[in-house]
């Protein structure tokens, strides 16, 4: 099995590739759109700025590539909201393959009646609930994940697993052959690694 | 439920970790990724790893470190001392670290944050600031490992780190720092009560009250410690049991 690692300038990819080589997989980290095309699957990782993330992948017309492709893809965190239709990010317009939008944690929100803010980011190991589809299989409900953003994007019928900071946000979503997870699945332990290896095993 | 986090902190010079260790089931106490291993094992949330190293050759080995970790480990680390630039923090996220700590170079040279947090995003950027409380009553400011006080307020230093972006501050107190005898409550709740980022106590952990205490009494994000973890003083399942025994949400 060949999996390709999206090359942009977004990308924190040595942390993937090292997830993937615990789980026995290797990687390819590519921005050529033959290596992308025939791999068998996709990661799309994403750290960073949702503009300038959006830019570079136009620049580069790996924007037109991605929606493009019908093997299993998976997008993660900034991946997840460069799929979705338009963050407010920079007001960016974003991939599309989700109709969601991605939106800005609200500040000023109180934790608990001693006034303790919600902090932001949303920075931490955070619970997933209402778990469907093949990535899930296997993954408790309740299981803890790693998450660190400070957008989100909005539940929707595309939703296969949400989590609640300040409001329920989409944690991972779902659409034909594209998949997005908000959280870490590269740095969350045991849980975040067996949902990379459903990806992997996604036919 | 956001999970409170325990966070253990490694003492790193020259590519090994310093300070004592002493527990068993780690068959060389001295390398840091063996630890980072059994930490993780145990249910520890994240890492710090702080580098002490004085020598010229400090980059290429902490580089090293951090591939190694990231090779091994599943879950987020931290790593700070010394990093001074762009480029240095560039280079240990490049190799697979999650979060770079800034603390002396960030004071002398605030922009730093700005760079760093335009760069790699806020929340690659931990600011560390170590304080101590004066006889006036107010917390000051130290740099150099503690070694040099400024005239700057703690709180003032805090705010002007989140104006330039940095996505969590590493609060540690030295009048409780080594004394085991709780984290400092009054800092640290000032922090996390007005500060719109996460705050992560450190300096004082001697029970597993004292965990209980700082996020209940200081509504502290996270907490760090180091000897009693690496002495075996507090395991981490055990905590875990017992704040959790106290409804507060951790990862299990």
């Amino acid at each position: 099995m060949t999996v390709a690692i999206i090359k942009y300038n977004a990308g924190n990819v040595q942390s993937v590739l090292y997830a993937l080589q615990r789980l026995g997989t290797n990687a390819i980290v590519t921005d050529q759109v033959d290596e992308i095309t025939s791999a068998d699957k996709v990661i799309f990782p994403g750290v960073g700025n949702a503009a300038s993330a959006m830019e570079y992948l136009k620049e580069k017309k790996l924007d037109e590539l991605i929606v493009s492709l019908k093997q299993p893809l998976l997008g993660i965190c900034l991946g997840l909201q460069l799929l979705c239709k338009s963050s407010e990010e920079g007001n960016t317009e974003c991939l599309g393959v989700f109709d969601t939008v991605v939106k800005k944690f609200d500040d000023n929100v109180f934790q608990n009646k001693n006034l303790v803010p919600f902090k932001i980011p949303h920075m931490g190991w955070n619970t997933i609930t209402g778990l469907s589809s093949p990535l899930m299989n296997g993954v408790p409900e309740n299981s803890f994940l790693y998450f660190v953003h400070s957008y989100y994007a909005e539940l929707s019928s595309e939703t296969i697993a949400s989590t609640d900071y300040i409001t329920q946000f989409s944690a991972a979503i779902h659409r034909n052959n594209f998949y997005g997870v908000q959280f870490h699945t590269e740095k969350s332990g045991v849980t975040g690694e067996r949902i990379l290896s459903n990806f992997l095993n996604i036919e | 439920m956001l999970a409170k986090r325990i966070i253990p902190c490694l003492d790193i010079k020259d590519g090994r970790t310093v300070k004592g260790i002493n527990f068993e089931n780690i068959r060389d106490a001295g390398d840091p990724v063996e630890l980072a291993m059994y930490y993780s094992q145990q249910g520890a949330d994240e890492l710090v790893f702080l580098d002490i190293t004085a020598t010229v050759e400090k980059r290429k080995t902490l580089v090293e470190l951090v591939k190694r970790v990231a090779s091994n480990i599943n879950i987020p680390f931290t790593v700070g001392g010394g990093i001074s630039s762009v480029e240095n923090a560039f280079e240990l996220l490049q190799n697979g670290a999650d979060k770079i700590s800034i603390n002396t170079a960030a004071f002398k040279d605030p922009d730093l944050i700005h760079l760093m947090a335009k760069e790699f995003g806020s929340q690659c950027v931990v600011l560390a600031i170590d304080t101590k409380k004066e006889s006036d009553g107010d917390w000051y400011v130290y740099l150099n490992g503690g070694r040099l006080k400024t005239e700057t307020l703690a709180y003032d230093w805090a705010k002007k780190g989140i104006d330039l972006g940095c996505g969590e501050i590493l609060l540690t107190s030295m009048n409780n720092d080594g004394t085991k005898e709780g984290f400092a409550e009054d800092i640290t709740s000032l922090f996390s009560k007005t500060l719109a980022v996460p705050i992560i106590a450190s300096g004082g952990a001697g029970t597993m009250d004292d965990f209980a205490d700082v996020f209940i009494k200081a509504n502290a994000d996270a907490a760090l410690a180091a000897s009693v973890f690496h002495f075996g003083e507090i395991k981490i399942p055990e905590l875990k049991r017992f704040l959790s025994l106290q409804n507060i949400s951790t990862r299990s």
